[in-house]
């Protein structure tokens, strides 16, 4: 039943796709705040959001796009139950190893500064990630944010 | 949204940086240069990280303050970091970041907040 998270029958729908430039981070989460807002989330449920999306747009732009510019394609679906669905998806250079890519604290790139903790963080602000990677093809990752229910009181 | 910026203040061997606006990569790029530069110009015992004005900060911000402490000891200060709102006080607690650097909070709320507490901490420091 658990997997039911990810195919819950989508009651709205929006897409975004945005060219890899860090400039875009902003305007990525800002979006989509806006249109789960129309559900009514908590503070602290639109702030796990917000980072969450901030986290994997970021890898596409640093890791999934190295050293080429190629356009970040978002969808996020407001499905029944308030579960949110995220999908962030780039055709850059893909992850050879995901679970290592997923442990805290690794990351390719020390010397800028990336602290390795984005998966983490994507992780521990959501309800679930799945992350689909094929080198050269590119990396999907979707995330599942379940809200929780509104008190109607 | 909106570009980050911070203003800076330095007492004695003290360098307070007020950081406003959103900490993602995008902005963490700038932030760490100005500071850089200024971190090895003015070379201050400990370097005091006000995230009061700051309401998003993801991994990136970890990456940056992670980055100061490093540099921080190599000039032989620390970091401390104050006033963290809720939200970016949950992503450096899930780092762990709180057990690296100190985080110190004001009493008051955020308006107002900084001479008494800043004050104390020279006391405490200098003595």
């Amino acid at each position: 039943m658990k997997s039911n998270k990810f195919n819950a029958k989508v009651v709205n729908k929006m897409q975004l796709k945005l060219p890899s430039l860090s400039v875009n981070e902003g305007m990525a989460r800002a979006a989509v705040a806006a249109f789960v807002s129309q559900l009514d989330p908590t503070a602290t449920e639109l702030a796990d959001i917000k980072c969450a999306v901030s986290e994997a747009v970021t890898n596409c732009i640093v890791h999934g796009y190295r050293d080429s510019v190629g356009y970040v394609r978002m969808t996020v679906k407001l499905c029944e139950g308030r579960i949110v669905r995220i999908e962030i998806a780039d055709k850059g250079c893909g992850i050879a190893d995901v679970k290592q890519a997923r442990q805290p604290l690794f990351t390719t790139d020390a010397a800028g500064e990336r602290s390795g903790m984005g998966f983490t963080v994507m992780e521990s602000f959501t309800d679930g990630v799945r992350v689909s990677s094929k080198l050269g093809k590119g990396t999907t990752v979707t995330m599942i944010k379940v809200l929780a229910d509104l008190d109607l009181t | 949204m909106g570009r980050a910026t911070f203003t800076y203040e330095e007492t004695g061997y003290f360098l307070r940086v007020k950081l406003k606006g959103d900490i993602d990569h995008h902005s963490a790029v700038a932030i760490r240069s100005g500071m850089d530069s200024l971190l090895y110009k003015i070379r201050p015992r400990r370097l005091y990280l006000d995230l009061s004005g700051v309401d998003f900060m993801d991994s990136s911000g970890l990456g940056l303050i992670m980055g100061r402490y490093a540099l921080m000891k190599e000039i032989g200060g620390d970091v401390v970091v104050c006033d963290p709102c809720p939200g970016v006080d949950r992503v450096i607690k899930l780092a762990g970041l709180d057990k690296l650097v100190r985080i110190e909070r004001s009493k008051t709320d955020a308006a107002g907040q900084d001479k008494p507490r800043s004050r104390r901490v020279r006391k405490e420091v200098l003595k």
